[in-house]
């Protein structure tokens, strides 16, 4: 759906931020809805998905899983894509759009790495200088991916404040736009933050699953990991309105929603206001953002992208939650069954997958498997003793 | 029955304005150092003409690190938003003073904004300034403000468009927030540029009474931004002095006394 002129999908979404950045929101939507009916444009992003990105990605049958599990599961490969992860389909068209709007600067915010690495790869791609804002406590359990963003000539900076994950990293790289907003674009890394960027984010990740819908005859399940939400609504977006396929949405259920440490603000959350929109959030009584908690960077997030509450309040998909025991499995089981280590991300929506067997028995699944797991190889290692 | 909150904050620009200065309103976090030391850093701001109440939020996207670690320390030692209304109600009542609460979108949503502006307006507070609220966004706090007569601002900055300023004045805030430079606050060395264009445009287009804030900390800049506008706010600077004292009494005397130098620095620029 396309939101409203308020940015809205139902009630949830919105712009609320401090003014000063309500100029460049008002630019970017209408810079990115110029650009998006720009054939001139989306040829230079095709062909930067096709020859760079290496799209379309491969939709892979994964036999021997499927035998084990008794269903017939086939993979989305976004970890094939170019630096590992689907988060390079946003940035490299944002990074497009910022040489468009004749901005010579981006910053973006990084839980996992992986998009600050999509987006430092894009800028060293257009000549972009580029910062990442990303928390101390990440750069310490994804210390290969911050090399890989050094690399890439972007300047990594340190986020010590609060839990010093992914919220702080969001905020940090917000107040950097709200003094640089003249210069700089803000290449946020999900469907999360103030409209146009759900919109904007998920328009770029529909690729995702408008090549699912050529790739693969029509499943009769849809899963994907949510963290902020791009990968997942990327690949729902072909599908929603068709009765006939199962959407599910698997949130990070940390040590178990019960023990309160977990990342489901869909799944165990409540609507209000986080990084510029209205959505579902982990909060307290008084409004205070709580913190989040999952062994997967990427999911450690205390909020979600507007269009998913809408989609959740509406009942179109299914949200579940894993816990981070139950993705760790998943990522040893497709490792030794495939051959595939997938990020710890999409290992909870294969987790699901294995939790929920019994009920899917002889059904036709397509799951995002969203980035490769080299990243988490270290964390697991940890883990494992 | 006492005046409605937008006279209050009209009269208080309109007294300043009479000496020929603009209006000093310091900005302070409710809750620190300490919660029960916070009613005495009010009063020890005596030459202050009224006072910005800022209830915390541990996620502020306008607050550089000053004011952000104020409102984390504020909360770690159990501020709440229920303690930070009646802190508004003894700084009204204990200084008679304008009290003007600044907070964010989430905690006043959450506590609903009816009952918010209730509880503020039964408090004695005379306006209310949301950082993360635009125009787009800011109807149901405008409506519920006017319903109690709790003079509601509305943000206007450098990069905000001649028709988006148009859209803010229509909407019909009580007051003028005008961010003085781009970027979050915290303190400057000198006072932006952009600060007086600014104001040059908003006294273009209409009559409302304009403060600003946003990077303002020493007296000459209070003095430079109170020649272009209604009132100033220095925000930073203060809580910064709260922040480095040893104890609650020394952060008393140290708040005294800094506000008393941008007060008379703004006296004395009376032409
Ligand atoms: C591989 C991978 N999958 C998923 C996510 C979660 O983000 P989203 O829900 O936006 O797809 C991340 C985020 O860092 C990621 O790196």
């Amino acid at each position: 759906m396309t939101p409203d002129e308020r940015g809205r999908f139902g009630e949830y979404g919105g712009r609320f931020a401090p003014e000063t950045l309500l100029s460049a929101l008002d630019e970017l939507e209408a810079a990115f809805a110029e650009a998006w009916e720009d054939d001139a444009f989306r040829a230079e992003l095709d062909a930067l998905l096709a020859t760079y990105v290496g799209r379309p990605t491969p939709v892979y049958h994964a036999t021997r899983l499927s035998e084990q599990l008794g269903v017939d599961l086939w993979l989305k490969r976004e970890d094939l894509a170019h630096t590992g992860a689907h988060k390079i389909n946003n940035t490299v068209g944002q990074a497009l759009l910022t040489r468009r709007m004749g901005k010579p600067r981006v910053i973006a915010e990084t839980g996992a790495g992986q998009h600050g690495v999509a987006t430092a790869t894009a800028s060293a791609l257009l000549g972009l200088d580029c910062v990442v804002y990303m928390g101390a406590k990440d750069m310490e359990r994804q210390a290969l991916n911050v090399y890989r963003m050094e690399l890439l000539g972007a300047e990594v900076v340190p986020v010590d404040v609060g839990a010093a994950t992914l919220k702080e990293a969001v905020s940090e790289a917000l107040r950097d736009w709200v003094a640089s907003v003249d210069s700089t674009h803000y290449i946020i890394g999900s469907v999360v933050g103030p409209h146009p960027f759900p919109w904007m984010v998920r328009e770029f990740q529909r690729v995702i699953g408008e090549e699912m819908r050529t790739q693969l005859k029509r499943p009769d399940v849809v899963v994907a990991c949510v963290g902020g939400g791009s990968n997942s609504i990327g690949a729902f977006s072909a599908y929603i309105g068709d009765p006939d396929v199962r959407l599910v949405g698997v949130e990070a259920g940390g040590y178990g929603i019960a023990t309160g440490k977990h990342g489901a603000s869909l799944s165990a959350g409540s609507p209000g206001v986080l990084h510029g929109s209205y959505t579902y959030l982990l909060q307290d009584e008084g409004g205070q953002i709580l913190e989040a908690h999952s062994v997967s960077a990427g999911l450690d997030y205390p909020g979600v992208g507007p269009e998913h509450a809408f989609l959740r309040d509406a009942g179109v998909v299914d949200y579940e939650s894993v816990t981070d025991e139950q993705a760790i499995a998943a990522l040893h089981l497709l490792s030794r069954t495939e051959g595939i280590i997938p990020a710890l991300e999409p290992a909870h929506a294969l987790a699901w997958v294995v939790d929920n067997a019994d009920a899917l028995r002889g059904k036709t699944i397509a799951m995002v498997l969203s980035g490769r797991g080299d990243k988490d190889v270290q964390e697991v290692a940890g883990r494992d003793g | 029955m006492a005046d409605s909150g937008t006279e209050r904050i009209r009269s208080m620009f309109a007294a300043a304005a009479e000496q020929g200065r603009a209006a000093l309103l310091p900005f302070m976090t409710a809750g620190i150092p300490d919660p029960e030391s916070s009613l005495a850093m009010f009063q020890a701001m005596t030459a202050a003409d009224g006072f910005e109440v800022g209830i915390p939020y541990a996620d502020p996207l306008m607050d550089g690190p000053v004011i952000a670690s104020a409102g984390r320390r504020a909360i770690d030692l159990g501020m709440t938003i229920d303690a930070g209304l009646e802190l508004v109600h003894q700084v009204a009542a204990t200084t008679g003073k304008p009290v003007i609460v600044m907070t964010y979108a989430n905690p006043v949503l959450q506590y609903g904004i009816d009952r918010f502006v209730d509880a503020i307006a039964a408090g004695g507070a005379v306006g209310m300034i949301i950082a993360d609220l635009p125009v787009e966004e800011a109807a149901p706090f405008l409506e519920g403000g006017r319903r109690r007569d709790v003079g509601m601002a509305l943000f206007v900055a450098p990069t905000t468009t001649d028709e988006r300023l148009e859209r803010i004045v229509a909407a019909q805030p009580a007051f003028l927030y005008g961010v003085a430079r781009l970027g979050v606050t915290g303190e400057q060395s000198e006072l932006a540029a952009t600060a007086s264009e600014l104001a040059q445009r908003v006294r273009a287009v209409t009559d409302l009474p304009l403060v600003l804030g946003v990077g303002i900390s020493t007296p000459y800049q209070a003095v430079e931004a109170g020649a272009v506008a209604d009132g100033v706010i220095v925000g930073s600077a203060l809580v910064r002095r709260v922040l480095e004292a040893e104890d609650a009494e020394q952060a008393a005397e140290a708040l005294g006394a800094a506000v008393d130098e941008l007060a008379a620095a703004m006296r004395g620029s009376e032409s």
